[in-house]
């Protein structure tokens, strides 16, 4: 006799499932197109790269570009800011990653800094990494970039010396394609 | 409704019997609206109808502002300058549905703070506060998309800030923040669904709304005493209540009145006193204000978020335990959140079987700390995060934890309550004997025949 209702029981048992487990499925697919249209769109996508002719810079001078909704600082350092940026010990920094897109993982020496080797061109996402705002140059007590939010000082590197600011300036994926046009992303 | 014991509508006319078969919906709004109410609610219990009436306010204003605004970071701006200065009354509008988000947390905090003295979360009403809850985190959801829509300079960097802390969350922060932003920054994406989500959200508070009326109408109405209304007969239970219309409708009224009177003279007369200049700046991506403050309503939760950098200890512990998965930053974002959720759970952390503060004498003290300790973070929060205004937020920060975690659940056990009344009658009698009396005699007319 058990026999028999055990059997029907487990094929009702069945059906349950299967249609549970349908009806999941089918939610899945109808829930993931309307969480799905939320990421980036394709036009956002196609603007992550960035061509900037960089021909009309001087030493000194820095050039503000804004690059996928933030803005990004491309200065071409005089030699005198190459020797401050170069004469700071590791021990003085607060962040010791040099924040570089183009060179994961090492130390935030000057060097591993700038996208060339001669320390002449830095590039750096202009967003201060305590809240969010836009760092001044010129300014500062360390000759380089100061957030007015919150008081964080960022030096001739943009790397972070004093104030709230966890990490210094990071240096988006950044290169020469030619001599005078810089690739972003 | 289940609970206290009633008269209920009964269909008199045919055509009243006709439709009460087919769709009760006057038995409904009958037994709504004469639910038995205890009759020593003092002036605290009037906010949820000042909270009604705001929700219903936004939603009507929204409608009409939507007709002439454009969602589109080229024109927000500009449209609201239209609105201000073309659409006919439009000003008026804008500055009522501004400032109506102030009065809407102004009457939230005092709602909430009612709850929390007179012990309204305790048992069985623990659903009802946690709809509030609900209601209440969805409230800040939509008034900060809202805040975005006019696209100012404090729009916009108010949204980089606060969408920011989506991006402090560990190895899934990036790709949350870009999902929400729909792009790696704010953008007209952010402004389109932030749009979408403002019109939608209240819609969604108003279906809470509707529960958590519900669910205080089963439990029936807490009140100063905090002791049950008798549901052993009906005329026990109309000593202790009276029927809402028209008793409390018209002390609701009467107090809507007199805060729509404060109202409408600062939509009137200081229409921007509780705003930021910066925001009639059109918002720029390449220029930061110099100091982001959110809305006033926002600041003791701000003030939170800020208080933990990483020279606390708890917060160096957190990184030390977790790896550094737990940073200063993300840290920040729980405490924020948690800060409401220990609140969302007082039903359960609040050991006392007393309900009303009004009986525990221990608990009264630390409750009016809180609420000084409330308006302390909310100035702190204003303050730039340098000097000493970290280490008040610190402290504030953390006696609203402990208000929640330590004394909450201790009181219950080391505090010695005063005697209760025996029943909401004796304390009405006490309040008012004179009046008591000749109300006792005109009560059984009253009631449900009006």
């Amino acid at each position: 006799m058990s026999h028999a209702e055990d059997n029907e029981g487990s094929r009702r048992d069945f059906l349950y499932y299967a249609t549970a487990g349908a009806g999941a499925v089918t939610a899945g697919a109808a829930v993931w197109p309307l969480v799905n249209q939320m990421n980036p769109s394709a036009d956002v996508r196609a603007a992550s790269t960035m061509r900037v002719d960089v021909a009309g810079l001087e030493p000194g001078s820095q050039l503000r570009v804004l690059f996928l909704g933030k803005p990004v600082f491309i200065r071409r350092r005089t030699e005198e800011e190459i020797a401050e940026a170069r004469a700071v010990e590791l021990s003085d920094l607060p962040d010791g990653d040099s924040r570089n897109a183009n060179a994961e993982g090492t130390d935030a020496s000057d060097e591993n800094r700038t996208i060339d080797e001669a320390g002449e061109w830095l590039v750096m996402t202009g967003v201060c990494t305590h809240l969010g705002c836009i760092p001044l140059d010129n300014a500062g007590n360390f000759g380089g970039w100061f957030c007015p939010c919150h008081g964080s000082h960022y030096d001739i590197s943009g790397r972070i010396r004093q104030g709230p600011a966890p990490e210094n300036l990071p240096v988006p994926q950044a290169e020469f394609v030619d001599d005078t046009t810089i690739l972003l992303g | 409704m289940a609970g206290i014991p009633h008269d209920h509508y009964e269909p008199k006319a045919a055509w009243e019997k006709s439709l009460s078969k087919r769709l009760p919906i006057v038995g409904l709004m009958y037994d709504t609206l004469m639910i038995p109410t205890p009759k020593n609610l003092n002036w605290m219990w009037i906010w949820g109808i000042v909270l009604t009436f705001v929700l219903v306010l936004q939603i009507v204003t929204g409608i009409v502002l939507v007709m002439h605004y454009t969602p589109h970071v080229d024109y927000a701006f500009s449209s609201v300058e239209h609105i201000m200065r073309n659409v006919n009354g439009g000003h008026m509008l804008r500055y009522i549905h501004m400032n109506g988000a102030s009065l809407f947390f102004v009457a939230v905090y005092a709602h909430i703070l009612r709850g929390l003295y007179y012990g309204s979360y305790k048992a069985p009403r623990e659903i009802t506060w946690i709809i509030g809850m609900l209601i209440y985190l969805l409230m800040m959801g939509t008034a900060f998309m809202g805040y975005v829509l006019p696209w100012g300079q404090m729009s916009f960097w108010g949204a980089t800030v606060i969408t920011g802390l989506f991006g402090a969350i560990p190895f899934v922060g990036d790709a949350l923040q870009a999902w929400l932003l729909g792009g790696p920054a704010v953008d007209n994406a952010t402004l389109n669904r932030f749009f979408s989500l403002h019109y939608l959200l209240p819609f969604v508070i108003l279906g809470l709304v509707v529960v958590h009326i519900w669910a205080f109408h089963t439990t029936g109405n807490n009140n100063p005493t905090g002791v049950e209304v008798r549901r052993t007969s009906k005329e026990e239970a109309e000593k202790d209540t009276l029927p809402f219309w028209p008793y409390f409708v018209i002390k609701d009224l009467f107090a809507l009145a007199v805060i729509l009177a404060v109202f409408f003279a600062v939509v009137g007369f200081m229409p921007n006193y509780l705003g930021h200049p910066d925001n009639y700046i059109e918002a720029d991506p390449l220029v930061t204000p110099s100091h982001i403050v959110p809305e006033w309503y926002f600041l003791p939760f701000y003030a939170i978020l800020r208080a933990f950098d990483d020279t606390v200890w708890v917060v160096q512990i957190a990184s030390f335990v977790t790896g550094g998965i737990i940073d200063a930053k993300f840290f920040g974002v729980l405490a924020m959140f948690g800060s409401i959720a220990v609140m969302a759970l007082a039903p359960w952390l609040d050991t006392s079987s007393i309900r009303s503060a009004r009986y525990r004498p221990m608990l009264k003290w630390w409750f009016w700390l809180f609420v000084v300790n409330f308006f302390v973070l909310m100035w702190v929060g204003a303050m730039p995060a340098e000097g000493i205004y970290p280490i008040i937020a610190l402290i504030g920060s953390a006696y609203w934890f402990a208000y929640f975690l330590i004394i909450l659940p201790l009181l219950g056990v080391i505090e010695k309550p005063l005697a209760q009344p025996d029943t909401i009658e004796d304390d009405f009698v006490a309040h008012y004997p004179k009046s008591s009396k000749d109300a006792a005699g005109g009560q059984a007319q009253a009631t449900p025949a009006e």
